[in-house]
């Protein structure tokens, strides 16, 4: 661990300039002194405008997202762990194994080269943990006020097992809903550690890469239909993709969701509700009911499934659309949320 | 918290409360429940699927946002769009429709709109910028005017002089009497609003409900509060009693909160108000007194004077007073969706039709 806390480079600057984003010599320093140290791997090091790969056979599961969350730093991780482990888990839910990243900083004039050294080695220590290389990156400064300290935009490529093809067109009823873990967790941690929030708690977020675990799932069970990370929506906004692009009902009970006490006292102060609230390290499967117990199994035995459920199940009933059976026994429909509840979550 | 928050709602409490009610109940009965926060509940829950038949909920007026009238909302939207000022707002109201846009659409064509969770944050935006105007938007019943009598207090006490509130606070005790004097009434006995009486007190009611002969249970906001609530007013309508009892005994006391009305009081001085969509009652609101207006909004800024249009579709002054369920509405879920309301009612937090919306029944 403790190559991930490296001190800050000697930089000229102590904060960075319009020019470190200018492509000529400051750009070159802050590649040199920040970044290459971080992230090296043979492709990443001879600099070119592309990273030249040789892929093992197969197809490639390929994904892209961008990461503006603000706070940078919140309990539990960084905009740096988001932009490793969220693009690795976006590839991992098609049942690939992560391979190369592409890393794009877009930096505020004026951002400590502190603020930013931290950032690169929470992305470095998920990098390493998680097995991926970072082969290709862009850095640009904007001027002070045109972004908020920092954006990272990551894409990842890896190369899906030949024969497996997760998709939520392949759900029947029957088939059960398992989620790996407590929900709501990482938007209640962002949440509540905003400055202007008057409360504080001890909520953390679950950012973590989830590509081991689907590994091990997708050897445990070969009756996997569909993977998802309820991220942004959370676990309402993925359950309802699952019920409309299948055409079948779903059905879950709400009482068998795991829900930290913290984070449901946090949603209740704040009128949000945990299956909207969104998560960055937990994951949603639909499995066929004859491997579903050997799968939740296997899931609770690994660090990142401990807390796993079987929640629901899909019915030929109320066709694309999700229930939620209360507390008390009553089915209601879950929707998806309508707006943006918590902008600037991940 | 939490702790409380698992036994307020415990499946086994509450399914005792449902059979005591199924064995109590005799006849049909009406029962309004005065807050929005405990329509959210009661459907978010379902507890209104597990009444027996007959016993029927309407849902009240008890939605700040929703009776805020349209003249605020254009008046704040008027007022945000001002280079000079950052308006400060709870969440909720960002997206209730205005004659012609709302906040949100304000705040993308350039309006500075903040969000805020209380009126002491937007107090300290104030303190840290103090070359802009920061106006709070200060909505709310009895249970939020302390807070905002409060700020203006401190306000006046460090003399700022960026700082003001767009004031719209209603009372409860006299929409409750228009909704009893009206011919119309169907209501039978009233869960009154748990967190209203933490400041107010019981005495209000008690009147209440001696002259109108109606029983009222002081009730709490968790989904095993409203049983209790329904379980006690049922066995007072069943044995023909009319009287004030107190379920959310662990918050409201007799006397209310004496310290908190009397900041109210020295800030806040009652006045006539227009409520969305029912119209203007008589001394059911709160303005801010002369010797505060410095500290007043509509007054600072000049923008008394505006022309609203409502949505001609929009029957939500029919559903604050339980004359309507929002499903009965021919514009829900049709023209009237959470993305484009035609009404307060379906987009705030406590509404009846946002209740209904998102908790569907199958």
């Amino acid at each position: 661990m403790t190559s991930f806390s490296c001190p800050l480079p000697i930089m000229n600057h102590a904060n960075v300039q319009l020019a470190h984003g200018s492509g000529g010599k400051l750009s070159a320093d802050l590649i040199a002194a920040m970044i290459l140290p971080r992230f090296a791997n043979p492709a990443l090091n001879r600099l070119n405008d592309q990273a030249v790969l040789s892929l093992p056979p197969g197809r490639l599961a390929f994904s892209t997202d961008s990461y503006v969350v603000d706070p940078i730093f919140f309990p539990g991780g960084s905009i740096g762990d988001l932009a490793i482990n969220g693009t690795i888990n976006d590839v991992a839910m098609s049942g690939a194994m992560p391979l190369f990243l592409s890393v794009g900083l877009i930096l505020e004039e004026g951002l400590p080269m502190a603020t930013l050294h931290r950032i690169l080695v929470d992305m470095e220590r998920c990098a390493v943990e998680g097995g991926v290389s970072i082969v290709t990156g862009d850095t640009k400064v904007v001027p002070r006020g045109k972004c908020d300290k920092i954006f990272i935009n990551t894409s990842g490529i890896g190369v899906v097992p030949e024969g497996l093809d997760l998709d939520a067109s392949r759900i029947c009823p029957g088939d059960q809903i398992i989620v790996s873990g407590t929900v709501g967790d990482h938007g209640l941690a962002v949440l509540t550690s905003r400055e202007q929030l008057s409360f504080k708690t001890e909520i953390q977020s679950d950012t973590a890469a989830l590509h081991r675990l689907v590994s091990l799932m997708l050897k445990t069970s070969n009756q996997i239909k569909v993977l998802r990370d309820p991220t942004r929506g959370g676990v309402a906004t993925t359950l309802n993709e699952f019920a409309s692009t299948s055409g079948h009902g779903i059905v879950v009970e709400e009482a068998a969701i795991p829900v930290l006490p913290a984070v449901r006292g946090a949603c209740d102060v704040l009128g949000l509700d945990p299956l909207t609230v969104a998560n960055e390290g937990k994951l949603l499967a639909v499995v066929a009911k004859d491997d579903a117990a050997r799968l939740l199994a296997v899931m609770q035995a690994h660090a990142l499934g401990g807390e796993s459920r079987i929640i629901g199940e899909v019915v030929a009933e109320h066709q694309g659309l999700v229930a939620l059976r209360t507390g008390l026994g009553v089915k209601r429909i879950l929707e998806m949320p309508v707006a943006e509840q918590l902008p600037r979550i991940c | 918290m939490s702790k409380y928050l698992s036994e307020f709602r415990e499946p086994a409490v509450a399914r005792l409360m449902l059979d005591e009610i199924k064995g109590l109940v005799t006849k049909p009965w009406v029962i309004m429940e005065v807050c929005g926060g405990q329509t959210h509940a009661i459907v978010r829950s379902g507890i209104d699927q597990l009444l027996p038949t007959g016993v029927r909920l309407v849902h009240g007026p008890g939605c700040p946002v929703c009776v805020t009238p349209l003249e605020i909302i254009d008046q704040a939207i008027a007022i945000a769009m001002m280079p000079e000022v950052i308006l400060c707002s709870f969440g909720d109201m960002l997206r209730v429709p205005g004659s012609q846009q709302d906040l949100l659409s304000a705040r993308a064509s350039g309006a500075d709109v903040r969000i805020v969770y209380s009126p002491l944050e937007a107090l300290q935006t104030a303190r840290e910028n103090t070359g802009r105007q920061v106006v709070f938007l200060a909505i709310g019943f009895e249970t939020t005017a302390p807070g905002n009598a409060m700020v203006v207090a401190q306000a006046a006490k460090e003399g700022l002089t960026n700082f003001s509130i767009l004031v719209c606070h209603v009372l409860v005790p006299p929409a409750m009497k228009t909704l009893l004097d009206s011919p119309d009434n169907q209501v039978q006995g009233y869960l009154a609003a748990g967190h209203v009486c933490t400041v107010m007190g019981l005495a209000e009611y008690e009147a209440i409900s001696a002259e109108y002969k109606v029983p009222i249970v002081v009730t709490g906001l968790e989904s095993n509060d409203i049983l209790e609530g329904l379980l006690m007013i049922l066995r007072q309508l069943e044995s023909g009693r009319h009287e004030v009892e107190n379920q959310y005994g662990r918050s409201v006391k007799r006397e209310g909160n004496p310290l908190a009305r009397e900041m109210v009081g020295r800030v806040f001085a009652t006045k006539d108000q227009k409520w969305r969509g029912i119209g203007l009652l008589p001394q059911s609101g709160l303005t801010v007194r002369e010797e505060f207006s410095g500290f007043d909004a509509a007054k600072r800024f000049a923008v008394q004077e505006i022309a609203t249009k409502e949505s001609p579709l929009c029957i939500s002054g029919i559903i604050l007073q339980g004359l309507q369920r929002p499903d009965q509405c021919p514009a829900f879920a049709t023209s009237c969706r959470p993305e484009h309301p035609l009404g307060a009612t379906m987009v705030s937090g406590e509404g009846a039709c946002a209740a209904y919306y998102h908790y569907k029944k199958l």
